[in-house]
């Protein structure tokens, strides 16, 4: 069992890295937007927007732990003319507030940004109350707005950046600040609603988002080291709009597609990637993994992504079987996978 | 300023064609939230014809005064004023809540002319009264929010969580009303859920507290005035008003909280309004 949560004390919270990026970036960005404002609902220590509000106390507001109202605020300032960044748990972001984000932000196709953290089960020893299992589901389903799940802090980076070039509503969806560094740098192609393409391969392809990337790509090296299997990995960030050109020439070249996420299999990545392929009318094998329907259990993140299947042997277990799977184009239904 | 015998006299005026337009509407859009809009006519009427600095020729004019309706369903009300005051052609009202209209029953800020912030679910308006006046803040800019909230609608959570966080940021530049009108859907306020003592609530959350008559304009003139000059905090007034006021039927019924009209009860209602 893996004790990477332990290695941590409040004392060294101020320094951990890739959530500090995004803060590091919004305090740059301040600077030339002087239009950006930062909303915290008692949680700036911990989604990192308190480096916003140390830099500008002045465009920074704490409304307590009331995020129904936060929300809402923030609808209002867009509404005058500014550019709000409202944080918090991406739990409560998607479901306490979430009437506001839908009716005041999104219906009103405000210019406002949601950085969702602590998504999935990267909270883990907090338990289901603090997991984000759902958001995904939920706030795809809101017309207006662009959804992003970063795969590490450098992306988080990019997606900040690049919202800014969107005159509406953007949801990002960050870990807790704990997850690996994918990217060495920030010099790589990103670009709003296109997948990146990490490794190329022919047999199978890996379609993945958030912390499950970085697994993904680790994942493809061992199985083209020991099986011999070509895996392209595709990260996924933008869940909405979904890149259907990157998916179907996936399907077509490929014939195989995992999709790998921390998130409920009902909603997510997974689901948005199943409705590309069912609606293309191409057929190929096809598996959704990631946290099969179930409230999800304790412990660390390292250990629920094992036992969610969303770490490397994960992905490579879920591969090996998919490989085994056929489909077929002919008409006996009795044999089909 | 005192309001003058004839500001009154002309606002009454106002606010009696106000209540014959909604009664039309009513008719072409086959019923709608008649009862709190009525209760709300004289608050609606001194603001647009007193007090917010408006240009209905530059809607998004960026210094102009700034009005949330809370309490959404009063769309219909807030409709027949903009129409009046040349927001757009009262034509378009004809067509109220039929297909593909710019005026359903709650009002879309993106496609009905004149409205700063779309409302119609409870509890949404305060919170981005709240942050409309925050932003001038920022901006640096000196417009004044006014927020119209109904008594029910207190029943959420999220105008608490709005109300805190006016007083906590002296928000002087937010001035806030409440319809209180006694009556929702169900019945009475005190029976379904009650509110009283209301005033001490709101003078607890932080907010400087009037309680007036609010269908008389010279009480909400005293009232707006005062607001207009408190430094110390954001000033909630509480408007005593009669659900359906002014038509004599739909007095203190709670049935026509939502509803239709007839040309023999449109007839019947405007009688009861008064010509002009």
């Amino acid at each position: 069992m893996s004790k990477e949560g332990l290695t941590w004390t409040v004392y060294d919270a101020d320094k951990l890295t890739q959530a500090e990026i995004y803060g590091i970036t919004l305090c740059d960005l301040g600077e030339a937007h002087p239009e950006i404002v930062g909303l915290s609902a008692d949680l700036a220590r911990s989604t990192k927007i308190g480096a916003f509000g140390k830099k500008y106390p002045d465009r920074f507001f704490n409304f307590g732990i009331a995020e129904q109202n936060m929300f809402g605020v923030a609808a209002g300032l867009a509404k005058v003319g500014l550019l709000p960044f409202v944080s918090t748990f991406s739990a409560f972001a998607s479901m306490r507030a979430c009437e506001f984000l839908r009716t005041d932000i999104c219906y009103q196709n405000l210019n406002c940004k949601v950085i969702a953290t602590h998504a999935g089960t990267s909270f883990g020893p907090a338990g289901s109350t603090h997991h984000a299992i759902e958001d995904l589901s939920i706030v795809r389903a809101i017309p207006n707005l662009t959804v992003i799940v970063p795969a590490d802090g450098i992306e988080t980076a990019r997606a900040v950046r690049a919202c800014l070039d969107i005159n509406g509503p953007v949801y990002i969806r960050i870990g807790r600040g704990f997850e690996p560094r994918l990217y060495e740098s920030e010099d790589y192609e990103f670009e709003i609603g296109k997948v990146v393409e990490l490794r190329p391969g022919t047999d199978v392809t890996i379609i993945a988002c958030g912390v499950a990337v970085l697994h993904a790509v680790e994942a493809s090296t061992i199985m083209q080291r020991d099986d011999g299997i070509s895996v392209r990995v595709l990260n996924c960030h933008t869940i909405k709009p979904i890149d259907k050109e990157a998916i179907l020439k996936a399907v077509m070249e490929t014939r195989r597609i995992v999709t790998f996420e921390d998130h409920n299999v009902i909603g997510g990545l997974g689901t948005t990637v199943a409705d590309v392929i069912a609606e293309s009318g191409k057929g190929c094998a096809f598996r959704k993994v990631g946290i099969p329907d179930v409230f999800t259990t304790v412990g660390y993140p390292e250990d629920l992504q094992h036992y969610y299947k969303i770490d490397t042997d994960g992905i490579i277990e879920n591969i090996r079987e998919l490989l085994g799977l056929e489909f077929e184009a002919d008409e006996d239904w009795e044999d089909e996978v | 300023m005192p309001i003058t015998e004839q500001e009154i006299t002309d606002l009454e005026k106002v606010a009696r064609k106000l209540r014959r337009d909604m009664i039309d509407v009513t008719g072409w859009a086959g019923g709608s939230h008649i009862g709190g809009s009525l209760s709300m006519t004289e608050i609606v009427t001194i603001l647009y014809w007193k007090y917010l600095k408006i240009d209905p020729k530059n809607p998004h004019w960026d210094d102009r005064d700034r009005f949330v309706l809370s309490k959404g369903h009063g769309g219909v009300g807030h409709a027949v004023v903009l129409a009046n005051k040349g927001y757009f052609d009262p034509k378009l009202l004809e067509e109220f809540n039929h297909f593909n209209s710019p005026f359903g029953m709650h009002l879309d800020s993106l496609k009905a002319w004149g409205v700063d912030a779309s409302t119609g679910s409870m509890g949404h308006g305060l919170p981005q009264a709240v942050g409309m006046a925050l932003g001038a803040r920022v901006r640096k800019k000196a417009f004044h929010i006014y927020a119209v909230m109904g008594d029910g609608e207190c029943d959420e959570g999220s105008i608490w969580e709005a109300a805190m966080a006016a007083s906590h940021y002296k928000l002087t530049n937010l001035t806030g009303f409440v319809d209180r009108n006694h009556l929702m859907i169900d019945g009475p306020t005190e029976t379904i859920m009650k509110l009283e003592p209301f005033v001490d609530k709101w003078d607890a959350f932080g907010w400087k507290v009037r309680a007036i008559d609010g269908h008389d304009f010279r009480q909400l003139a005293d009232s707006i005035d005062f607001a207009l000059g408190y430094n110390e905090g954001p000033v909630m007034i509480i408007c005593n008003t009669v659900k359906g006021k002014g038509v004599s039927f739909m007095e203190n019924d709670p049935a026509w909280h939502y509803g239709g009209l007839s040309a023999e009860l449109i007839e019947k209602a405007k009688k009861s309004i008064g010509e002009d």
